[in-house]
């Protein structure tokens, strides 16, 4: 039987190390080995996209990422998606009721995020769903979840005006 | 849940490590891994050794080589990458475009071109679970003997479902293999064959490094168009892809060469026959654009491989050639 891998990366702006069986998905590394149970298993072969994470700064479906493939590399979960207060996208996911089971949720986060950091501009609707396209959500009918998006766009646009360093707290590398 | 097999990982540095690698017995190519581990969770394949491609970084470039009169784009560059690259734009905009539309934008961050030319093919009897399968007892291209799709038949149908394969063949593209006999070049429209099964012209031991795009000598238009069930996330129920040299860089100007691609029928893309009959036509010109479209629907015939019924979809065949004309002439 194949050894275990022994895989170093950046998870949430702090370097890991990890052992993990080859054949382990990103998915069941971090849930598996690294207890980051955020992102969530939903359809296991990359149409739902509850599996979201970033890998250096893109929306990827963990699910049908082999584990290996992050190494050296730079991961975001859901878990990481903090700072000092709340994330703008918390917020107004709270504010908007954008969450019902909330099994897509952190999917969703994850590439609202990567999505809203990368244009640094308030949004449309139209562009958020583009850039949900991965991820299906059964419950909302997408309607909050875009009112969300499109209100925190704001917010980080604002903040993002106020001053440079907006990004994630905790991951100072990143953020000049 | 859907679990992984196990297997062992590899993950080379140089090309010539990876080709060391892929002779080792049941060894496989990972790219991206967004269509090869949806299939080994299906159990369509039990590869002893995966060899990761993701740390040879010799096949991450894009790169114009005016010498050769060609853009080289390594066999490990994203979909998303080429969709965003300036130079694929400027010169190839019918592949920039069929490069943004494949699946969903997450899948496209870590699918590659290597991987989307090198795509299995898919059927709807085939891309199932293991469960669903054995309740038909399989097909050609897994468990059983039988074909689902042609009753009787011994050839596997399955379908070649890469959106960027049929723009390549209208653009005339070159695959570069390496091996342990060395390097070899093949025209993309020569790498595929008609078994469903073994549908790569490709030797074992043998791997993909780049694809190699002849520059546009004139003015040209380009086009690709893709019917889905979904809007995003869906392989195409079917694909056309077109190019045209044109004698001036007009709308109006006269086509001096026409090459349509049709995808989605069997395991080889179909590259449209007597398409010079329309030489010195206009593409401006509505029944210029009729004539190609019955060319193309004449060609064309789907089977019942992948979802909705073959008939439909043919049908529709010519409805998003004209389309994507009528699109292309109004940009």
């Amino acid at each position: 039987m194949a050894e275990s891998f022994l895989l170093s990366f950046q998870l949430n702006g702090e370097p890991v190390e990890v052992a993990a069986p080859p054949h382990y998905t990103l998915l069941e590394v971090l849930r598996y080995k690294l207890d980051l149970i955020g992102s969530k298993q939903g359809c296991d072969k990359g149409d739902c996209g509850a599996c979201t994470v970033q890998i250096d700064r893109r929306p990827v479906l963990s699910c049908i990422t082999l584990g290996v493939h992050v190494q050296g590399r730079e991961v975001v979960t859901v878990e990481g998606l903090t700072r000092p207060g709340m994330h703008p996208l918390h917020d107004c996911f709270d504010k908007w009721v954008a969450a019902q089971c909330g099994f897509c949720t952190p999917g969703i986060l994850m590439a609202a995020e990567a999505y809203l950091s990368a244009v640094g501009r308030k949004v449309t609707r139209g562009e958020v769903a583009e850039a949900l396209a991965s991820n299906l959500c059964r419950c909302t009918g997408y309607t909050k979840i875009v009112d969300a998006i499109v209100e925190a766009s704001e917010l980080m646009a604002a903040e993002d005006e106020g001053k440079d360093d907006h990004r994630r707290a905790g991951n100072p590398s990143k953020t000049s | 849940m859907l679990r992984l097999p196990r297997f062992g990982v590899v993950t080379p540095q140089t090309v010539e490590d990876v080709v060391a690698a892929i002779n080792q017995p049941g060894a496989r190519i990972i790219a991206g891994g967004t269509d090869l581990l949806p299939n080994l969770k299906h159990r369509l394949e039990q590869p002893a050794l995966l060899v990761s491609l993701s740390q040879v970084e010799a096949l991450r470039q894009v790169g114009r080589d005016d010498r050769a009169g060609v853009v080289r784009i390594g066999a490990g560059v994203t979909l998303t990458e080429i969709s965003e690259n300036h130079l694929v734009r400027q010169l190839y905009p019918s592949l920039a475009r069929a490069a943004g539309i494949v699946a969903s934008p997450s899948i496209r961050n870590m699918a590659t071109i290597g991987g989307n030319i090198n795509l299995d093919t898919r059927c709807r009897y085939v891309n199932q679970s293991e469960f669903w399968r054995s309740a038909i007892g399989g097909c050609l291209k897994s468990e059983g003997t039988l074909c689902h799709v042609v009753k009787g038949g011994r050839n596997c149908v399955a379908a070649m479902s890469s959106d960027c394969v049929p723009v390549l063949t209208t653009l005339d593209a070159t695959v570069v293999l390496v091996g342990p006999a060395g390097e070899r070049r093949v025209a993309i429209a020569e790498y595929y064959n008609t078994d469903g099964v073994r549908h790569i012209n490709k030797e074992p031991g043998e791997f993909m490094t780049e694809v190699q795009i002849p520059v546009p000598k004139g003015p040209r238009r380009s086009a690709y168009a893709k019917w889905t069930v979904r809007k995003n996330i869906d392989f195409p129920l079917v694909s056309v892809a077109m190019r045209f040299d044109l004698d001036a860089d007009s709308p109006d100007a006269r086509m001096t060469d026409v090459r349509v691609c049709v995808g989605v029928l069997n395991a080889k893309p179909r590259l449209i026959r007597r398409t010079e009959s329309l030489a010195g036509k206009r593409l401006s010109d509505r029944a210029t654009v009729e004539a190609l479209c019955q060319l193309v629907y004449k060609q064309s015939k789907p089977l019942e491989n992948v979802p909705y019924e073959a008939p439909y979809r043919r049908k529709m065949i010519p409805v998003y050639t004209r389309r994507a004309i009528e699109k292309m002439l109004a940009s």
